[in-house]
């Protein structure tokens, strides 16, 4: 972890404090279309983040359709759509 | 010899009940209210505790039998229409038309259990097979789950943790520290009842907090074969015949999954009761918190609250289990006697 880069995940706090907020529940993914059928997974980009491993989220970005179900379903009301929706833009 | 004074508890569960047993040797006369037509509280309906699977029913009758002594009454179906401030003392009315004279409060109303229906993704009182876990105590207690399952040798039984719980979208996002192992002290009384039941808890984090906890949930794994899955259930549907659909991500393997169940049982959290904020005079106002009562000092003053005469005991206070309520009480008791003695002085 010493070499990971936690600037995006201090930049997406900044943008979106609710960010911080998520407990890995993985009701997000239960409830996700796309990671019904891919191997998207919204729990695990927000934890990536926070660890500092955004090389491989760019790719991943690619499947969410911002429908919003996993903002819906989060029981720490982590704005979920919005967080992507930034990373799709801090990541261009 | 302070001269007689009295004292109104509010409440006839478990905290009420242990309150008025410890202040019936204090020479002061001692009113029980309660709204139920039988006291003992939530307990009656329950069928065992954790962690030892003592029966509820005992403890109850232990309760009960403590409090007779000529200075306690007790009434039931009885319900408080206001309390007032006047001078040194309260006056408390009822529907039932008592007017009654108090030195001392004791706030013992205890919880609600959370409304699993406001969580309409789980299904609860839309399809049958979904119960919550004061339902399955019930039907502990009645039938051992024959009505629920009809004679099914097999069954995939399913808990959901935190329902009402560490929720911000339903409003609780406190935890209520009492259902994760609740969750796995009934998931062994299912297995001890149907052997040949597959169980699986899903859970966000296992709060195994108190004395015997960890070793109950170790018990369940290694004895019973009971299947905890690290991931909260986003959805429940209910399929043709009637078997019900969970949706949830096993959040170890970090893959969505979909398991079909024939019963599924929510482990409801607790909500205070606020019903009685109303009756509170305007000069009386209790401080609360998640909607719980706040004591004046949660770590050396838990009983007194900011109304010198007002004092809580059990759940209206935080989430608890039997044995803190009762020790809780304990400590309640003791709380009025000290402040009635300092009063008279």
């Amino acid at each position: 972890m010493d070499n990971n880069d936690f600037s995006l995940s201090v930049a997406l706090a900044a943008i979106e404090p609710s960010f911080a907020w998520c407990i890995g529940c993985g009701s997000c993914t239960a409830t996700c279309s796309a990671a019904q059928f891919t191997e998207f997974n919204p729990r695990k980009i927000n934890l990536l983040i926070q660890r500092g491993e955004v090389a491989a989220i760019k790719q991943e970005l690619k499947k969410c359709m911002l429908c919003g179900k996993c903002q819906l379903i989060c029981p720490r009301d982590v704005n979920t759509r919005k967080i992507i929706q930034n990373l799709k833009r801090i990541m261009q | 010899m302070t001269e007689q004074k009295h004292i109104v508890i509010i409440g006839g569960g478990p905290a009420g009940l242990q309150a008025a047993s410890g202040l019936k040797d204090s020479g002061h006369q001692i009113t029980i209210i309660e709204k139920e037509s039988t006291i003992g509280g939530k307990l009656n309906s329950w069928h065992k505790l954790f962690p030892e699977f003592q029966t509820a029913n005992d403890i109850s009758v232990y309760l009960i039998n403590s409090i007779n002594n000529s200075n306690t009454e007790v009434l039931k179906q009885t319900i408080v229409t206001k309390i007032t401030r006047e001078n040194n003392h309260f006056k408390i009315s009822t529907a039932q038309n008592h007017s009654l004279k108090a030195d001392a409060i004791l706030l013992a109303t205890g919880f609600e259990l959370f409304r699993a229906e406001k969580k309409e993704e789980y299904g609860y009182g839309i399809y049958k097979n979904i119960i919550t876990s004061a339902d399955l105590e019930s039907s502990f207690r009645q039938n051992g789950l024959k009505d629920l399952l009809l004679g099914k040798t097999h069954p995939r039984i399913g808990f959901i943790h935190c329902v009402g719980s560490r929720d911000k979208k339903c409003g609780n996002t406190y935890c209520s520290k009492v259902c994760c192992v609740t969750g796995v002290k009934q998931a062994i009384e299912i297995k001890q009842l149907i052997p040949h039941s597959q169980v699986f808890n899903f859970y966000m984090d296992l709060r195994m907090y108190g004395q015997n906890f960890e070793e109950l949930y170790i018990e369940a794994q290694q004895d019973y074969s009971i299947n905890f899955i690290r991931g909260r259930v986003s959805e429940i549907a209910e399929n043709i015949d009637g078997t019900l659909q969970i949706k949830a991500e096993d959040t170890l393997s970090g893959r969505p999954l979909k398991m079909n169940f024939d019963l599924v049982i929510l482990l409801a959290g607790m909500e205070n009761r606020q019903d009685y904020d109303n009756i509170m005079d305007n000069n009386i106002k209790l401080s609360r918190s998640n909607g719980f009562i706040v004591p004046i000092n949660r770590h050396v003053r838990p009983n007194e609250t900011t109304i010198p005469g007002i004092f809580i005991a059990g759940t209206c206070r935080e989430p608890l289990s039997i044995q803190e309520t009762i020790a809780d009480a304990k400590s309640a008791a003791s709380t009025i006697t000290e402040w009635i003695n300092k009063q008279s002085n």
